[in-house]
């Protein structure tokens, strides 16, 4: 299919829009982003391709034929696609049903070493003296 | 001998759809695992022999000829893969079982670890291999679905943090990685890597690089390269150990072994070079910095992961043939050792209830047989000679110093210093967690067999791989010098003639 402007647009704010969804910290969001990029990135498979007649034969001449391939590829995707977002809703509910929210958290050890930087301290794991580590 | 090329893909799938019917039978669902990732070994084992004496393997899926039809090509990297693989997931999977009957199956839920597990062995063996773009993008996507289940399996509110992250990230790899492929087709209208081979070299050199820039930045998260490497050690250690393994030592290198195929066949003439090198040496050596700062066990080997991948974007990113065989060999000792150390370390959280170091001592008085387990290996990863890791890292070396260029230098100094300090970074669990008296009184577990046999095995492997390094190295060349000159490949699909 010759790229023209609208898709080239619709491809671009679904892009734009993903990412920033996706930069979020709460994993519904998130999961917005990604079938936002998805749907995006289906578009830019589908203008790859080139349009025509539906690609069955018998039911037109061959070289108006539209390329079967993008497509297929996106039938795949979407399926792919349908199984994360199935994944990440339950993912999503799982950490909300555990810890009543369902932000994205740091990593425990990142927020130790963080903690343990700001009083500048070691972490105490290499004293041989163990009356003195907590 | 072709019709044995789809097996290592199709017998893993069926055995996950059988297990899964047999979910209330624990004892059929480890038969039939057990025997499907044997027969398995024993294929992989079979290709790589019949793609060393007749050349590689080529089956057109479905009977349509390439590059209509989708193929599966059994040359001698990829047989070489699949043969490693295959035998960490057999031993990784014999560990599991030991592991489950040890705790009582509370950590894992056997009847969803079995399919799970099968699933993502099949994923890995269909990503070695794919001859086609979109099927190596299948092969990922089979393998990180399964990934996400493992790593989350029980649900517990750990898992669930480290989850998230993982999958997110992972997620958008594959955005990334299926723009390219979106990309790709429409500047060439084909996805067969033999057909792309031609088709590429005709565009032009800027579009080129925007296609293999975002290839490699898709395989770069994937395979945890430095600026993109920060979800691993935040992830894998909260996994059951035998997932973390299987993970540690296939996962990343599912990344590397695409990264080294579409940079020798589509990208060829290193014009990524000088990105693969610097990021190279930046992964040894930021990654290595990192797990000398850390306190537990799995993430100190977590970030030693990271860091040897380094070497292995060392040996590709010098785009010579000592350079690319001397990264096949490091492949496959580095998938062995890794694992083995992982599993050593759940035997390490078996004995001595946690795998944080302030809580660990003694444990070479404690268990001697755990010492010795975790010691070989170790000094392995750190390149201590005889091993394989000294092998390895010595071939590498040569490639830089046969290169000679500043930036070649510099990772062979690199190279050097991140062994060193790999040394250092495995000689501290070792001085805090075997050596020094124990904080407090161990409890006396006594460890499995079924968990000690295979870690064993995968130790016998890694030694073994010293023994082998003259015909496994010969067999490295063979593969780079095939990879080098593309014509082989393009031959192999298409026949004698060439493409039509």
């Amino acid at each position: 299919m010759t790229p023209n402007l609208v898709y080239v647009v619709v491809i671009g704010v679904l892009f734009a829009a993903g990412v920033s969804m996706v930069l979020e910290r709460s994993l519904t969001r998130v999961l917005m982003g990604m079938i936002l990029l998805g749907n995006g990135v289906n578009l830019l498979i589908l203008l790859g391709g080139e349009a025509g007649t539906p690609p069955i034969v018998g039911l037109g001449p061959g070289e108006q034929m539209a390329d079967p391939l993008p497509q297929i590829m996106i039938l795949t995707a979407i399926v792919i696609t349908l199984g994360m977002t199935a994944f990440l809703l339950a993912l999503a509910y799982r950490s909300w049903a555990m810890s009543g929210h369902d932000e994205v958290q740091d990593d425990v050890e990142d927020q130790r070493i963080m903690r343990l930087a700001e009083r500048d301290q070691g972490s105490g794991t290499d004293d041989t003296d163990h009356e003195a580590t907590p | 001998m072709t019709f044995l090329v789809p097996l290592p893909v199709v017998m893993p799938l069926l055995g996950a759809a059988l297990t899964l019917m047999m979910a209330r039978r624990p004892r059929a669902q480890r038969t039939v695992s057990l025997t499907v990732l044997t027969a398995t070994l024993l294929v992989s084992c079979a290709l790589l022999y019949f793609s060393t004496t007749d050349g590689s393997l080529v089956v057109a899926v479905g009977g349509w000829e390439a590059p209509l039809g989708i193929v599966l090509i059994a040359d001698q990297l990829a047989a070489l893969m699949l043969v490693v693989s295959s035998a960490v997931t057999l031993c990784v999977l014999v560990y599991s079982i030991g592991q489950g009957m040890a705790d009582g199956h509370e950590e894992t839920p056997l009847s969803v670890y079995h399919p799970t597990y099968l699933v993502l062995t099949a994923g890995v063996t269909n990503a070695f291999l794919a001859g086609d773009l979109f099927n190596l993008y299948v092969g990922f996507e089979i393998l990180l679905v399964a990934s996400y289940v493992l790593l989350t399996i029980g649900g517990t509110e750990n898992r669930i943090r480290a989850g998230s992250t993982y999958v997110v990230v992972s997620l958008l790899s594959s955005v990334i990685f299926l723009t390219a492929i979106g990309l790709i087709y429409a500047a060439t209208g084909t996805l067969n890597l033999a057909q792309l081979v031609e088709r590429l070299d005709e565009l032009p050199d800027g579009l080129r690089l925007i296609l293999q820039g975002m290839l490699l930045l898709a395989f770069g998260i994937k395979a945890a390269v430095f600026p993109l490497s920060s979800w691993l050690p935040d992830s894998y250690p909260t996994a059951p150990a035998p997932v973390t393994a299987v993970f540690a030592g296939l996962l990343t290198k599912v990344g590397v072994y695409a990264i080294i195929r579409t940079e020798t066949l589509l990208f060829p003439g290193g014009r990524a070079a000088v990105v693969l090198l610097v990021t190279g040496l930046l992964t040894m050596v930021i990654g290595i910095l990192g797990a000398v700062a850390q306190s537990d066990i799995k993430r100190l080997l977590s970030f030693t992961l990271i860091s040897h991948i380094g070497y292995l974007l060392f040996g590709v990113g010098l785009t010579t043939q000592l350079g690319l065989s001397s990264a096949i060999f490091y492949v496959v000792h580095h998938i062995t050792i890794q694992t083995t150390l992982f599993l050593a370390a759940g035997l390490i959280e078996q004995r001595g209830g946690s795998t944080a170091l302030d809580r660990l001592g003694g444990l070479a008085k404690l268990s001697p047989v755990l010492a010795v387990l975790f010691l070989v290996p170790a000094l392995n990863l750190a390149g201590i000679p005889p091993f394989s890791g000294f092998i390895g890292k010595l071939g590498l070396v040569q490639a830089g110093v046969a290169d000679g260029g500043v930036l070649a230098w510099m990772l062979v100094g690199g190279g050097i210093l991140t062994s060193l300090l790999t040394l250092y970074a495995v000689a501290r669990v070792w001085n805090l967690a075997f050596w020094r008296t124990p904080p407090k009184s161990m409890p006396s577990v006594r460890l499995p067999a079924l968990m000690v046999a295979p870690t064993l095995a995968l130790v016998t492997l890694g030694v073994g791989l010293t023994f082998a390094a003259g015909p496994l190295f010969d067999v490295g060349d063979q593969a780079a010098s095939t990879l080098m000159q593309r014509s082989g490949y393009v031959e192999a699909v298409y026949g004698e003639g060439g493409a039509p």
